[in-house]
């Protein structure tokens, strides 16, 4: 079988296989760098992947999926969890019956994100057994293992993947499939499932008894080991960070931590004990160096410089030398722009043209930020360019407040930005606010994928679409335009000073297809005509 | 099998196949046997920015990015991305430029990526029927022969331009 040989992988891939061979029910997420290629390798691998509006929505479907007694997978980029946190804070509590797997892919060094939040932070917080893995075969073995261990304590498990694990292609020897996936039946846990306060406090202490029955386990469990070299120098160290170690000090001995909550401290005080000098590498915040020390043990940390940024092996070498000299600034690349021919380069020089104050949002169009347009004045996240325009809005000076407009774009808007327009209705500003939807039919940022604006499943197969236009109209919006804007056209440029006159609520919806996906649209068309009788406009 | 790694960094910008570039690479020193690692950061490579991959191989691969200073090739696909990349190499290291094909004699302008990895074939000890094989599994059937012609291009050297 081809899947015995060894394969080069991507983490992400890697992780999407073992999910595949975990026997996993369902996959949900929403896409995010570096997170994105999972669910669509799972896909590929005759998974069943779906796409939610966001990723609240898809922790609570897979909780479902648990719940229910099947495997299930979630996956997001680091902020996403942010979003999920409401329902992965009390799943500790209710516990699950199927494994069920939260991966979250941060990014330090912020390859394509607004921050480099550190979320093992969240397995503290929330409560749930963390993995690291520092590779594609470990990400491959630490989803299996991951399964093991939730449905083992009946507890969700965040495996903490970071960009340069997700997006690294390493060698891989699949495994063949393990466990069968349990048959999904309801079994009534009203106790354990329904989290009102008389059920939530033993539920706690239910939870904190379970982690330290983790605990326990992980002392000794084959997810941690110890690279054994020299006494003089021992480095304690997780994910990525393990990688650039051994290659910065193969003298070094190394206590190498999978799962990195709960923490193994007894062999954690053991590794320090054996060794002269013991420094703890970590990339991020100082998490591991901030427990171990709490638990009473002389570890050295890095200095604070390193905590920003990605780690490689010349800062790997820089830490253990102690070496807190300012770093070579690097040589500046080439940043992305938006894409000649772009349809939302007509937006935002209108913007401009208008001197408007653009309270932006997260996708390609946050692009419209850098020269020549320089039309974006503040970025948050998912959906904080309704409530932040709305805001501004409220209490800016008259003249200032009738040019505040907020820009959204199609998929961020389904995933965060409708009930910033429900609040838009519920408390509108003195002079109204102009929302512009930038619908280019696609989640274009992070490669071009379905959402439920779309009508199209995560495999590009054709279900129920959201049409934004009549969301808009139904939630009570006086005035919705759609509009396609166009180089050769000023109709979008009249259309943005009448809706900033009006002193109306406005929803702008600018519509056309992003460039990149017009081929594959037509092909999509064809396809879909083919397998229906319905008849069919020829593109 | 010998010891010593070695570490390519491919640098161009989106579009110009950096990332398929460095995948042939990869493919090929994984089916000669070695440890492979590659690393990239792809989040903003489809706006035109600049995109670099890391290819490093051998007996056994830790990092999968090649340090600062130690490549021992840089593969450079737009003459604006020497000046950013340069840092990689590491001294003594080769630096391989666009203009080491001539562009009048490729099957086609999109296939710089796969003539300049025949450049750089030349200088690994990696067996053709491993790089040609890599050639055919990372395209679609229809590209292999042009892609092979670019390579081979690449891989057997500059000819004199026959219109110059």
């Amino acid at each position: 079988m081809a899947t015995a040989e060894r394969q080069l992988l991507s983490g992400n891939e890697a992780i999407a296989l073992a999910a595949r061979d975990a026997g996993v029910a369902l996959g949900t997420g929403y896409p995010g760098t570096p997170s994105t290629e999972i669910l669509e390798s799972f896909s590929k691998l005759g998974g069943r992947g779906q796409w939610s509006p966001n990723e609240k929505v898809a922790l609570e479907v897979a909780l479902g999926v648990a719940f229910g007694g099947a495997r299930a997978l979630v996956t997001m980029k680091h902020v996403g969890l942010n979003v999920a946190a409401d329902p992965l804070f009390t799943a500790a509590y209710t516990g699950v019956v199927g494994g069920l797997v939260v991966v979250s892919a941060d990014d330090p060094g912020m390859a394509s994100s607004q921050n480099e939040q550190d979320n093992r932070h969240y397995a503290v917080a929330a409560g749930v057994p963390m993995l690291e893995p520092s590779d594609s075969q470990e990400a491959y073995d630490m989803v299996r293992e991951a399964y093991v261990l939730s449905e083992r304590w009946q507890l969700p498990v965040l495996l903490r993947a970071t960009t340069r694990v997700c997006h690294s292609y390493t060698v891989v020897t699949p495994r063949g499939p393990n466990g069968g996936p349990p048959k999904p039946r309801f079994e009534r846990d009203v106790r354990g499932r329904v989290m009102i306060p008389a059920n939530a406090r033993p539920a706690h202490r239910r939870l904190r008894r379970k982690l330290a029955e983790v605990q326990a386990w992980n002392e000794s469990s084959g997810l941690n080991r110890v690279v054994q070299g020299s006494r003089r120098l021992g480095v304690i160290t997780s994910g990525i960070s393990f990688m650039h170690v051994q290659e910065a000090a193969p003298e070094a001995s190394v206590l190498k931590l999978g799962c990195t909550h709960p923490l193994p401290l007894e062999a954690i005080a053991a590794f320090v004990r054996s060794v002269d000098r013991c420094v703890v590498v970590e990339e991020g915040d100082p998490y591991l160096v901030n427990a171990i020390r709490a638990a009473g043990l002389p570890v050295e940390g890095k200095p604070e410089m390193y905590r920003f940024g990605e780690l490689d092996v010349g800062r790997v070498r820089r830490i253990l030398q102690g070496d807190s000299q300012p770093e070579p600034p690097k040589p500046p690349g080439k940043p992305p722009q938006l894409c000649d021919g772009c349809q939302y380069r007509v937006v935002f020089e209108s913007l401009r043209r208008h001197d408007c104050i653009v309270a932006g949002d997260i996708g390609c169009y946050t692009l419209g930020v850098l020269p020549p347009f320089e039309a974006m004045d503040s970025c948050v996240c998912m959906g904080a360019s309704v409530g932040v325009g709305l805001g501004l809005r409220h209490v800016l000076p008259a003249e200032q407040a009738r040019r505040v407009v907020s820009v959204i774009g199609d998929s961020t808007f389904v995933h965060s930005g409708i009930t910033g327009l429900v609040e838009m209705v519920y408390n509108p500003p003195p002079d109204g606010h102009v929302l512009i939807i930038l619908d280019n039919n696609t989640t274009a940022m992070t490669g071009h994928q379905e959402h439920p604006g779309t009508g199209r499943k995560l495999n590009h197969e054709p279900t129920g679409r959201l049409v934004l236009e009549d969301l808009a109209r139904a939630l009570g919006v006086p005035r919705v335009h759609v509009v396609e804007p166009r180089v050769d056209s000023e109709q979008f440029d009249r259309l943005l000073e009448e809706c900033l006159a009006s002193r109306q609520l406005c929803v702008i919806i600018a519509r056309r297809p992003c460039l990149l996906i017009v081929k594959r649209l037509r092909e999509l068309e064809r396809r879909e005509c083919r397998s229906t009788d319905n008849p069919c406009q020829t593109a | 099998m010998p010891d010593s790694l070695t570490n390519v960094v491919i640098a161009g910008l989106g579009g110009q196949g950096v990332l398929t570039a460095s995948d042939i690479l990869a493919q090929a020193a994984l089916r000669a046997g070695f440890d492979v690692k590659k690393s990239e950061i792809k989040g903003m490579s489809q706006r035109g920015g600049s995109v670099t991959s890391d290819v490093r191989f051998g007996r056994r691969v830790l990092s999968p990015m090649v340090p600062a200073g130690e490549a021992d090739y840089l593969l450079v696909l737009d003459a604006s991305q020497v000046e950013c990349s340069r840092h990689y190499l590491a001294p003594g290291g080769k630096l391989i430029l666009p203009t080491a094909v001539n562009p009048d004699q490729l099957p086609n302008k999109r296939s710089l990526n796969v003539a300049l990895l025949g450049v750089l074939s030349a200088h690994l000890s990696l067996p053709e029927d491993c790089w040609l094989a890599a050639l055919r599994e990372g395209f679609r059937p229809e590209f292999f022969e042009g892609n092979r012609q670019a390579f081979l291009l690449g891989r057997t050297g500059p000819t004199p331009n026959p219109t110059a």
